[in-house]
């Protein structure tokens, strides 16, 4: 498979969850969350204002492309340039 | 495993903060190792794939969830040093666009979701690499373990961060059963996600997972019988 089909494979499952996450995805309290309710230290916990509010179809897409640009900017400023150095 | 702002007194998060600077730093670094022109695209497709799992909380127990954490996935992936840069991307955009993780947290999440969960999946992943046989359907099996493995190692790792400085005087030996049994069943899901991702990788492209770059290695020295065994 050529690396440009891949990445727009992976790219396209990681859009489709997004987009579809919010509806499927369980809405019960997760481990941490739980363990802190039952052991009675929930309260201490405090909650700063959400720019995207929450994870929605259009927020979660968002979140991926903003997800993807700033890791994929970092990861290609760091690499190893081919003609540089590259050890094959 | 978000942790909000308040469970951790002011100086643990600080000291979970100066950890933090200083992994991402020695990262940014060793990363260049991991990636060229080649590989670079699959980091930033690893942390945007981690970002959308991440969404998806599957039910563990009686009314309770968990998601990916995704740090031992990143770095059979792409490799160790890359994977804590993705994986603290996933949790600075979750904590400063979705209040996912309180900001004096940041530093907390990214030591204990990120750098942890890669770290032990690593670890255990190169053990087991070690010890099977060097083939490539040995990869997904290792990376799945090594996820599972993650998750309780990085619910223990809270719990000695609130041995440490936590706010609320509750009994540390039920905090840490608490913590480490959920986990557990939360690992399982980490590990059969992990599992499923890697090996779907390894069947089309197995040239750029970077955990597999030894089995194809030693695949290309290897001097091969005619198929008889």
């Amino acid at each position: 498979m050529r690396t440009r089909w891949l990445v727009l494979g992976v790219l396209t499952v990681a859009l489709v969850l997004a987009g579809v996450a919010s509806r499927f995805a369980d809405h019960d309290p997760d481990g941490l969350t739980k363990v802190s309710q039952d052991h009675g230290f929930a309260h201490t916990g405090q909650t700063h204002g959400a720019v995207f509010g929450g994870y929605g179809s259009v927020t979660g897409i968002l979140g991926v492309v903003l997800v993807l640009a700033l890791a994929g900017g970092i990861t290609y400023a760091v690499r190893r340039r081919r003609s540089q150095d590259d050890q094959s | 495993m978000h942790v909000p702002d308040g469970f951790l007194d002011a100086p643990t998060s600080v000291a979970t903060g100066a950890a933090a600077v200083a992994c991402v730093g020695v990262s940014l670094v060793r990363a260049r190792r991991e990636l060229d022109d080649r590989t670079a695209p699959m980091a930033g497709l690893v942390a945007a794939f981690i970002f959308a799992v991440q969404m998806l909380n599957f039910p563990v127990a009686s009314g309770t969830s968990g998601h990916l954490l995704g740090g031992a996935l990143a770095a059979v992936l792409v490799g160790p040093w890359t994977a804590v840069l993705c994986t603290s991307v996933v949790f600075v955009v979750q904590c400063l666009l979705f209040a996912d993780g309180g900001i004096t947290a940041l530093g907390t999440n990214i030591m204990l979701m990120g750098v942890t969960t890669v770290v032990v999946g690593w670890l255990v992943f190169r053990l087991l690499q070690a010890v099977l046989p060097k083939r490539l359907g040995v990869v997904p099996v290792a990376a799945g373990v090594g996820a599972f493995v993650s998750v309780p190692v990085a619910a223990t790792m809270f719990v000695v961060m609130y041995a440490v400085g936590g706010t609320a005087d509750i009994p540390l030996d039920h905090l840490a059963t608490a913590m480490v049994g959920v986990h557990t069943l939360i690992g399982v899901g980490e590990g059969v996600i992990t599992f499923l991702a890697v090996g779907a990788i390894i069947a089309v492209r197995p040239d750029l997972v970077h955990g597999a770059r030894r089995v194809l290695a030693s695949r290309e020295l290897e001097i091969r019988p005619k198929a008889v065994a």
